[in-house]
């Protein structure tokens, strides 16, 4: 059993006001908030450690390199990567489905195809639009079911050797369906093909091995697990990101440099030009000791609890309908009341301190899906508790009153 | 009619009456509810301001020296919003509207309701009327 108001005091924001009252915090797929080990880490680097990475013969720069490669093996353990240089360090789960797509589009002819989902957030849409685009291939889009569910049919007849690449979320930011993503990766490899994760709403709520998934690339962001924004992680397999174009060039990422050529650094520094976020990165280490701590298992046994509990008190409000009903799902619940605009519910909660995310939660083709504006969607953290369920709750129906 | 400033002072004053959030909230979404309507052909994609979250249609008509705005939003506080604009602008010449400083929104305790986070449109909103008064002040 977690001892959630232990882990509660840990996180410093959680004690503030918000309009005049105790702030719940219920915007976690947005992003996480942050305990004080992660805090102090930043601050700690800054006050103490700070130096440029990889360059110097000094100290301090042989002190912040350990650090920062302290953080990659801590992280090349916490995914169950083979390697630690098949981990690289970006500005998140955005930047690392960039950093694939502007390689990926260098192996792809016309003719070839890429799998994307309905279900995508625009960051695993947009770049795979543009990568089809300058390469003369074809995006295929896998449609979703009524309760959030990926046509898991419908994908394995869009399968052929003309695929190249699927990319797909392992957990709806907007629906919360927990795919299935093994399926989906065995599916994939039967015919050739290469298979990315956006892994931004899975990976501090699902355990993670990347050898038993063997997805070729998984991408997720820090600041969605109790981490530093500005920082994200791309896994790849190594043989891959050997094969992979540089993305950005400048310093760190060579190997050589004259003007009748450059040869590129080994991995994982080809793909990490330029300085990195340093402070952000360290810090991550320190988010991610915080959930080992705390059990990845654990967490999602909490968080499962507090669905249901969310999901059932949700449900006895009259005119709500909850957008994905899947069997699997993460503790995130879309849901809409018959009449009323997301956009009303949102304003009048916030006002009573409960902190929600109102909209298209950037993923408009799910929206028109359902044929809806957006939706009020509640995303749920370890730090949750029942009692703020309750609050949010009642300011929900306290927002219908005044808005039917 | 009233002046701009006049209307401003009056919306001002109506608000300084209220105790706290809720009853504040509680007529935008009255003003909202008894915004006279837009003629439904004006409801379309080319009159759209489009924000993040809610959406408003505005359409913009010039007869005898005056503009005549009508508006609908999808969303009941957004037009609630939108009808404190169009009380305090609709009906006024055009080049007063153009160069209209909304000080009301600030006094009201609207301006969050302003800031991009919200993301509303509103903005936009305001931007839309007074290119609407500077094209109509041109044709004076």
């Amino acid at each position: 059993m977690l001892d959630v108001s232990k882990i509660r005091s840990q996180f410093p924001i959680l004690s503030r006001k918000v309009n005049g009252q105790n702030l719940v915090y219920f915007d976690n797929g947005a992003t996480t908030q942050k305990p004080q080990i992660v805090i102090d880490a930043e601050s700690k680097y800054y006050a103490n450690q700070n130096s440029n990475v990889h360059r110097g013969v000094h100290f301090l720069s042989g002190l912040a390199t350990d650090k920062f490669e302290e953080s990659r093996s801590t992280i090349q353990n916490f995914i169950g990567a083979k390697h630690k240089h098949e981990i690289i360090f970006t500005k998140g789960t955005t930047d690392s489905i960039n950093l694939v797509a502007s390689g990926f589009k260098t192996f792809l002819n016309k003719g070839d195809e890429i799998i994307i989902s309905e279900q995508e957030h625009h960051s695993n849409i947009v770049p795979w639009q543009i990568c089809c685009e300058q390469s003369g291939s074809n995006l295929k889009v896998i449609p979703i079911l009524d309760n959030g569910e990926m046509d898991m049919d419908f994908f394995y007849n869009l399968l052929s050797e003309n695929t190249k690449l699927v990319a797909v979320s392992h957990i709806s930011n907007a629906l919360g369906t927990i795919n299935n993503v093994e399926k989906i990766i065995e599916k994939s490899h039967s015919v050739g093909a290469k298979v990315l994760i956006d892994g931004a709403q899975a990976a501090s709520h699902i355990s993670l091995n990347m050898q038993k998934l063997d997805a070729d690339f998984y991408c997720f962001s820090a600041h969605k697990m109790f981490g530093p924004t500005g920082v994200g992680i791309l896994y790849g397999k190594e043989d891959i990101l050997n094969a992979l174009p540089p993305y950005q060039s400048g310093g760190e990422m060579i190997k050589e440099v004259s003007f009748s050529g450059t040869t590129y650094a080994d991995l994982p520094h080809k793909f990490e030009a330029g300085t990195p976020n340093i402070s952000g990165v360290v810090a991550f280490k320190s988010a991610i000791d915080f959930i080992s701590n705390l059990e990845v298992n654990k967490i999602a046994k909490y968080e499962e609890e507090l669905l249901q509990y969310a999901t059932s008190e949700l449900l006895k409000i009259e005119g709500i309908r909850i957008y994905g009903t899947s069997k699997k799902k993460s503790a995130i619940i879309s849901f809409n009341l018959e009449g009323l605009h997301p956009y009303d519910i949102g304003m009048i909660v916030d006002k009573m301190g409960i902190a929600i995310r109102t909209g298209h939660h950037c993923a408009q083709p799910i929206m028109e899906r359902f044929n809806i504006p957006g939706t009020v969607r509640i995303s749920l953290a370890v730090y949750n508790t029942k009692e703020e369920i309750d609050l949010c709750i009642n300011a929900i129906k306290k927002a219908k009153i005044m808005l039917s | 009619m009233h002046t701009i400033n006049e209307i401003q002072k009056e919306i001002i004053e109506d608000f300084a009456m209220f105790e706290d959030w809720i009853q504040k909230y509680e007529y935008l979404i009255d003003l909202g509810r008894e915004l006279a309507p837009i003629d439904q052909k004006y409801k379309i994609s080319e009159n759209l301001i489009k924000g993040c979250q809610s959406r408003v249609w505005l359409h913009a008509e010039y007869a005898e020296g005056k503009i005549i705005y009508t508006a609908d939003s999808d969303a009941i506080m957004t037009k609630g919003i939108v009808a404190i604009l169009i009380n305090v602008l609709s009906g006024q010449n055009p080049s007063e509207i153009a160069t209209a400083k909304l000080d009301f929104i600030n006094e009201i305790g609207l301006k969050e309701q302003l800031s991009p986070t919200r993301a509303n449109g509103l903005v936009s909103m305001i931007k839309q009327m007074k290119l609407y008064a500077i094209a109509f002040s041109k044709q004076q």
